[in-house]
């Protein structure tokens, strides 16, 4: 996923307006990362290099603060936003099925976009809807007992047309 | 300096007063398994939980890396308790560990295989289920190669990076995912490491070797 030319100068602006608000040091590292992502939406290695380089400390570390929590997602999220539950109740209903679905369906990996910006990819915890299980929440929308062919009917719902030798595929996961 | 004295396994031994029990024991020839612990290093990870001791007065075993020798301390390095702490620690390492010991690079000067050796652990996974994580090796430096499936999460690359290479190594993730790596993971050989090679001399298994060997 690459942003464009565009998108990194907006975002090494806006760090640079943000960390005028702070002092240096590596005590302001998450309030900054936080304000960074509310701005952005998301938290770009260009906006990491600035941080690292405005508090003194090596791009490195911001980076495994910016990967140890999940609140912080470091690529722009999709026009539509999956979201795979993975708490116990959906795990112990194949919610492992289900992702690997989406994921082959939209050939990407899990905190991923798709090239065309289209549909992000996230593992969530337990959403609260455990009777519905295994549950997939797209856009703030909660689907419930999801199978694989669901997830076809899902994206086809978005216009995204699975190509017909293929569907099989999907049924076969489901039977297992 | 004011020394102290104190007795490790029925020894009489001397140490720097505030040094850690971990290195009064090790330059007393006394061994106490340990990957994390760094020489000199003020606040110790304690991230490896292998150098377990028992102390006399402490309810509990505690570990040597961390606690500073006192004037007149009885320690014990091996109880029935610390044994059962050790080997727990140790077989949770191996059980997301590429053991590979014969076409490892540092066979036979491998630190796991050492504490092996010394607490008679088998280099094997027994009560656990090994869970490989599918790692790549990073070939793309000229004198280094990185193996992180057989990284012990130990720290002391990270540290020897800063210390004396460029900065670029360190954490990233967490749990099981947890991981040395570079900003952004990209391959080492892009990552300006400058090829100093430090992080291969501490590394206390066939993570980080040096390619010239
Ligand atoms: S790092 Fe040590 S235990 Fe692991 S494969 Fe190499 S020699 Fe064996
Ligand atoms: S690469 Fe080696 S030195 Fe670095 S954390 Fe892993 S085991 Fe420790
Ligand atoms: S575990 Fe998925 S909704 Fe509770
Ligand atoms: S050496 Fe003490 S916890 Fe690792």
């Amino acid at each position: 996923m690459n942003l464009t030319e565009e998108e990194k100068r907006i975002a090494v602006e806006q760090t640079r307006n943000i960390l005028q608000g702070f002092s240096g040091g590596r005590g302001n590292l998450i309030p900054i990362l936080q304000q960074v992502q509310e701005k952005l939406g998301y938290v770009p290695r260009e906006a990491m290099e600035e941080v690292a380089q405005y508090l003194g400390i090596p791009a490195v570390d911001v980076y495994s603060v910016a990967t140890f929590y999940n609140q912080f997602r470091l690529i722009p999220p999709g026009k539509h936003q999956i979201k795979v539950c993975m708490g116990t109740a959906c795990h112990m209903k194949g919610g492992n099925i289900i992702l690997d679905c989406w994921k082959r369906r939209l050939g990407i990996d899990v905190n991923q976009v798709t090239p065309d910006r289209e549909f992000s990819l996230e593992r969530v915890a337990c959403v609260g809807c455990c009777t519905m299980a295994p549950v997939t929440v797209i856009d703030e929308e909660v689907h419930g007992k999801v199978t694989p062919t669901r997830v076809d009917g899902l994206l086809f719902s978005f216009g995204v047309k699975i190509p017909k030798g293929q569907q099989k595929e999907g049924e076969a996961v489901e039977q297992q | 300096m004011k020394t102290v004295t104190l007795t490790i396994d029925g020894r009489t031994v001397q140490a720097r007063e505030g040094e850690k029990l971990l290195w009064a024991a090790l330059e007393n020839g006394i061994y106490i398994p340990n990957l994390c612990a760094i020489p000199g290093v003020k606040h110790p990870a304690a991230a490896c939980r292998l150098c377990f001791v028992e102390i006399e007065g402490y309810p509990r075993p505690v570990t040597a890396c961390t606690e500073p020798v006192v004037e007149g301390m009885v320690v014990s390095t091996r109880s029935p308790r610390v044994d059962r702490l050790v080997y727990t620690a140790f077989e949770l390492l191996l059980s997301n560990h590429r053991l590979d010991c014969a076409s490892c690079p540092r066979n036979r000067s491998c630190e796991l295989q050492r504490i092996a050796r010394e607490r008679r652990f088998s280099l094997r996974v027994k009560r656990l289920r090994k869970l490989e994580r599918n790692l790549q090796v990073d070939d793309s430096s000229p004198v280094v190669r990185y193996d992180p499936g057989k990284c012990v999460l130990c720290g002391r690359c990270v540290w020897a990076c800063r210390e004396k290479g460029t900065g670029v190594l360190g954490f990233a993730r967490r749990g099981f995912e947890r991981k040395v790596t570079t900003f952004g993971d990209v391959p080492l050989g892009q990552s300006g490491c400058n090829g100093c090679g430090e992080c291969t001399r501490v590394c206390p298994v066939g993570a980080l070797t040096g390619k010239e060997a």
